[in-house]
């Protein structure tokens, strides 16, 4: 009998299957919980019942006006601060972007319980009371301020990549500056800005904790749907999730996610 | 003014006031952290209480050690699984490493409450008790990992190939050649691995809570609850929690402040 030799091939088995058990198998059994019902017979009623229930659709809507929106403002906010820095010829830039970045290695929770008392104190000013029912506006601000960094990262990272030499080419071509933005910048920074993209809208779509901190409850996302149907009702919960994977697999498909870019959270910092 | 300083004084003040909205929060817990009271709104006397309430109540600790002992197990054995398959994947033929790499990808890009929904029922469904505290490290290194894998294969892919192949020609075996020739290249992508996995574990709220054995609270579990359905009780401990946001938030400055200092010597060092 011939003792199998250690090759280096043989390393993959433990994470395959590890993936296999624990990635593949429990999107099967999602799959299988969405087109069953309560006596485990194939059926399609949660299917129908998701998708014929107004308040679910309604829910789903809101969902995406405010993931929308959360990532408009993150873009809008992490890519002057991207450019600024990446352009920067600061030789303490990357001390600056730590900056950014470093709140992270607080708990998120901790962050946001932090934010829900700075916005308690604010709306006991009387010009700001208004604040304390604005739970959309807090809502999408908290879930800006917990995702902002995973916008300023691939965005810097792809900026830094771009030759300075390409300024001054379009430059001396006798671009002015809008235009060597909207022709140099923007194209080059596209992969960016897609994975920062990714990297916001989704959670922002699901993280029912955000919601739930600064809405006073009264915010409802896709993802506290799963939540209370945990409790009660798996089979709908799971068509829920099945309906939120294909969301995902779509839009990750769409926009080549599925090749293991490095830029995805800034791992290669 | 001309109109250039003009441009960068608004370029230094836009990054400023996002750094300030950033920040303005968790310096509001530090100030507030230092009263005597449990309430935010009007400072009534300076104290450490909730320093010493944060270092000596029983409930504290225990949920700061659960909540590391998790991060800290969870990142080992991530970094470990992740390092040695993103070597397994490196070397596989080309169609199984494209396979691997997008189920690698599927946890990452996923939402985290599908991810934690689909194991918690593969988990009772096979009769895995939470109680075994098995989901929960499970569930931990779904979410961990593939950000292992991701820092280590670059790392991979710098690397040069026929170091390896001269290792084994000089008479290593493939074990050793791994261990001193491969392994010494790529462990800046490990410990960035484990790093982000440690960060990833202690930041996370919602996988915990699908998988976490009956009364076992982290600090995520416990700020959340508190903060949702909170009452008197749990607001001093939550207070307490304003300390260790001060500890956490001084301990990013000194690194910041140190890590310039040091920058700035190596560079002098170098000239």
């Amino acid at each position: 009998m011939k003792i199998p030799r250690f090759s280096r091939k043989t390393l993959c088995i433990p994470y395959g299957v590890f993936l296999l058990f624990f990635v593949i198998i429990p999107m099967l059994f999602i799959l299988f919980y969405a087109f069953t019902d309560k006596q485990m017979h194939f059926s399609f009623s949660n299917f129908v019942q998701f998708f014929s229930d107004p308040t679910k659709f309604s829910t789903i809507i809101y969902s995406l006006v405010i993931a929308l929106v959360t990532t408009v403002v993150t873009l809008l906010i992490a890519y002057p601060v991207a450019y600024i820095l990446a352009r920067s010829k600061l030789k303490k830039k990357f001390v600056i972007l730590m900056l950014f970045v470093l709140p992270m290695w607080i708990n998120f929770v901790l962050r946001i319980n932090a934010l829900r008392e700075l916005f308690n104190l604010i709306s006991q000013a009387k010009p700001l009371e208004g604040l304390a029912n604005a739970n959309y506006f807090k809502t999408v601000f908290g879930m800006v301020y917990d995702f902002l960094p995973f916008m300023i990262l691939p965005l810097y990272t792809t900026m830094l990549k771009i030759d300075n030499s390409l300024y001054e080419a379009s430059a001396d071509l006798g671009a002015n500056g809008f235009t060597t933005f909207t022709r140099v910048t923007l194209p080059l920074s596209m992969p960016g800005i897609m994975s920062g993209v990714t990297m916001v809208f989704l959670p922002s779509m699901t993280n029912y904790v955000v919601s739930d901190m600064l809405g006073n409850a009264k915010v409802t996302i896709i993802g506290k749907f799963i939540y209370e149907y945990f409790g009660t009702n798996w089979h709908m919960g799971s068509m829920i999730a099945l309906v939120l994977l294909i969301v995902v697999f779509l839009s990750t498909w769409l926009t080549g996610g599925f090749k293991g870019d490095e830029t995805v959270r800034g791992t290669n910092l | 003014m001309n109109k250039q300083t003009l441009f960068k004084c608004l370029k230094a003040g836009f990054v400023g006031l996002i750094l300030l909205l950033l920040y303005a929060p968790i310096l509001l817990l530090a100030i507030y952290s230092f009263d005597k009271t449990n309430m935010i709104g009007r400072f009534r006397g300076f104290s450490f209480d909730h320093y010493v309430d944060l270092f000596t109540d029983p409930n504290v600790l225990g949920m700061i050690g659960n909540t590391l002992l998790l991060a800290l197990s969870a990142a080992v054995l991530s970094t470990v699984l992740g390092t040695v398959g993103a070597l397994g994947m490196y070397y596989c033929k080309k169609r199984v490493k494209a396979a691997v790499t997008a189920i690698n990808q599927i946890p990452v890009i996923n939402a985290e409450i599908v991810t934690a929904l689909a194991l918690a029922i593969t988990f009772v469904t096979v009769g895995i008790s939470k109680e075994t505290y098995i989901p929960l490290i499970v569930g931990h290194m779904v979410i961990c990992t593939p950000f292992v894998v991701l820092s280590v294969i670059p790392k991979l892919k710098q690397m040069d190939g026929s170091l390896y192949e001269a290792a084994l020609d000089l008479g290593a075996s493939p074990f050793k050649a791994l261990m001193t020739v491969v392994l010494p290249q790529i462990i800046p992508g490990v410990v960035s691995g484990f790093m982000l996995a440690i960060t990833l574990s202690l930041d996370d709220y919602i996988v915990t809570m699908y998988t976490r054995p009956s009364g076992f609270e982290t600090i995520s579990t416990y700020v959340y609850n508190a903060t949702t359905k909170g009452n008197a009780h749990t607001a001093v401990t939550l207070s307490s929690f304003w300390a260790l946001t001060t500890i956490l938030f001084v301990i990013i400055v000194l690194f910041v402040v140190i890590s310039n200092l040091t920058g700035r010597r190596k560079k002098e060092e170098s000239k």
